[in-house]
């Protein structure tokens, strides 16, 4: 048999298995991109390419103004999360310790941990309670709480492989603390920073749960708006979005990879 | 500014935005389940246990209290459904997981990028994908009866079966991640070994590589129960709505059953059936750090 040598570790059915696992994982996936350009309405059968549900949608003023407003609050949510992240990221990393830091730690993961519905709800009562009512605001509030985690594990991650020691360099030279955070630190963070700031970016646009429980009428997102029309049934509008929302996080999800593992 | 002042500084404004927006809320919630309700829709501010006699009894016109058990049933169902969801996905993940670790190291990372990008897409879009499959004149069906298979659509959607293959698909990355980590960092020589001293293969697998790994089996099968047990998006779109988990049950609260002391009470509940499994598994793995073992 012409096969190449297989590994003494190697297990017999697994490379077959794993191919088959990649397959389903993406062929769902790919099955709405390619009925995304179908010709007719149909999901199963294939009848010529076409952008007419591209075209459909393009001119359809509620998904812009609801893709504006996805993207508006994870914008808002991003730059507050990110900035406040890098913070944290810093003090834990090159901080003094303190007290309740190993509090702190778990306290910056709780968005992670808490399932996502129990957030939502109680983030209603939150702006019930308090009779908060700022439209896109509510929704950028919520999201800044759970985007916090996905910016500070990229960050944290970088800092902990970044060599302290240029940056005593610097203070050996006479920095102050401030340049040395402003001309050395920072800068070597940057890719960190940006990656962190993808992740919560994309998680941000895909949110569904949360954002459908604390919106209020008249804010909605994306998300929010697919799933007002996945109520109605099935059609390539949803399929011609989807694919959109799909290419927009794989070329962030990309980026912030690339960015990761530059040195 | 001295250096103690700088890292509280910096740590404030994110403690003060998980503080008010996470921890705040929670005490918020647990105090609005043991309040009435109102019926449209909030809650009258004198105390109640009744959120919580809901869990497990009917009242009746004349006020005696019958016992009930269909909300204790979806709670059951939603853990047996999570408990099954993490079972497949262990299966299905542990030769995938496996299978990369044992690649050259370009291979492994680039496998491993394409198990997490399904994971920073829109969770709505990957549900609905299975919609298309599954549905009566979706793909699966259209090919059966094309083949002569079946006249009648076999019934796929709006299923158990539905719910546990969308959340098996969701989150089966995450049980492959941790047992990568754990399997990437096994000494393969211990596997040579031990088929050098005649094991077989699956002896092998058996005795050696899964006692190893157990780390990874175990926090993969966290990372996927916990997300599953308060999945709302799979028992919503593949589910159809009428076999309901807590989740949905937690969201008519807040929307036509105007509930809003037995929502709280029911993410309460939740909630503590989370962090009983995080406080179980934490323990267990201190325990077996404590023995010396892995």
């Amino acid at each position: 048999m012409a096969r190449t040598i297989r590994k003494v570790t190697d297990l017999p059915g697994f490379r077959g298995f794993t191919w088959l696992f990649f397959a389903y994982l993406y062929a769902p996936l790919v099955l709405l991109v390619v009925f995304s350009f179908n010709a007719t309405r149909s999901g199963t059968v294939w009848s010529g390419f076409s952008l007419t549900w591209y075209a459909k949608i393009a001119a359809d003023s509620q998904i812009q103004r609801a893709a504006l407003n996805s993207l508006t609050v994870a914008v808002c949510a991003t730059a507050i999360a990110t900035v406040v992240a890098t913070a944290a990221a810093l003090a834990m990393k090159r901080g003094v310790p303190f007290f309740g830091k190993k509090v702190t730690g778990g306290l910056i993961m709780t968005p992670l941990v808490v399932p996502e519905i129990v957030t939502a709800v109680a983030t209603l009562l939150l702006f019930s309670a308090i009779g908060l009512s700022l439209g896109l605001g509510n929704i950028i509030l919520a999201h800044v709480a759970f985007c916090i985690p996905f910016a500070y594990l990229p960050i944290r991650a970088r800092l902990e492989r970044m060599d302290e020691s240029i940056e005593l360099a610097a203070r050996d030279l006479y920095a102050t603390p401030w340049q040395t955070l402003r001309t050395v630190t920072l800068p070597l963070l940057a890719p960190g920073i940006v990656s962190g700031a993808l992740l919560a970016l994309i998680t941000s646009i895909d949110d569904f749960i949360i954002t459908m429980m604390v919106a209020e009428p008249g804010a909605t997102t994306l998300p929010l708006y697919i799933y007002g029309m996945l109520r109605l049934g099935v059609s390539p509008e949803i399929n011609a979005i989807s694919t959109i929302l799909l290419a927009v996080s794989v070329m962030v999800v990309t980026l912030s990879h690339l960015l990761t593992r530059r040195r | 500014m001295t250096p103690h002042r700088a890292t509280l500084l910096g740590i404030a404004p994110t403690l003060l935005i998980i503080g008010v927006l996470m921890v705040v809320p929670m005490i918020i919630m647990a105090a609005y389940s043991l309040m009435e309700a109102s019926s449209f829709g909030g809650v009258l501010p004198h105390f109640s246990a009744e959120a919580y006699i809901k869990l497990l009894f009917d009242r009746d016109l004349d006020d005696s209290l019958a016992f009930d058990p269909s909300y204790m049933i979806i709670l059951w169902r939603s853990l047996r459904i999570a408990g099954l969801a993490t079972l497949i996905t262990l299966c299905v993940g542990f030769p995938v997981a496996y299978f990369i670790a044992t690649r050259p190291p370009e291979q492994r990372t680039l496998l491993i990028f394409l198990i997490t990008i399904p994971f920073w897409t829109n969770l709505l879009i990957r549900t609905y994908s299975w919609v298309l499959i599954l549905r009566d004149t979706g793909l699966i069906n259209t090919v059966l009866q094309a083949g002569g298979l079946t006249d009648q659509p076999v019934k796929l959607l709006y299923t158990e079966g539905a719910i546990l293959f969308g959340l098996v698909y969701t989150y089966a990355p995450f049980m492959v991640l941790p047992l990568y980590t754990s399997l990437e960092k096994l000494d393969f020589r211990l596997v040579e070994a031990a088929r050098d001293l005649y094991c077989g293969p699956w002896g092998a697998l058996r005795h050696v590589v899964l006692p190893l790994v157990k780390p990874g089996l175990v926090a993969g099968s966290i990372l996927v129960f916990v997300p599953c047990l308060g999945a709302f998006v799979a028992p919503d779109l593949l589910g159809g709505g009428k076999e309901l988990m807590i989740s949905t049950l937690i969201q008519l609260q807040f929307t036509s059953s105007r509930n809003w002391p037995f929502g709280a009470a029911l993410a309460l509940v939740l909630l503590a059936l989370v962090m009983l499994t995080l406080t179980v598994s934490a323990v267990r793995q201190a325990r077996a750090t404590a023995e010396g073992g892995h």
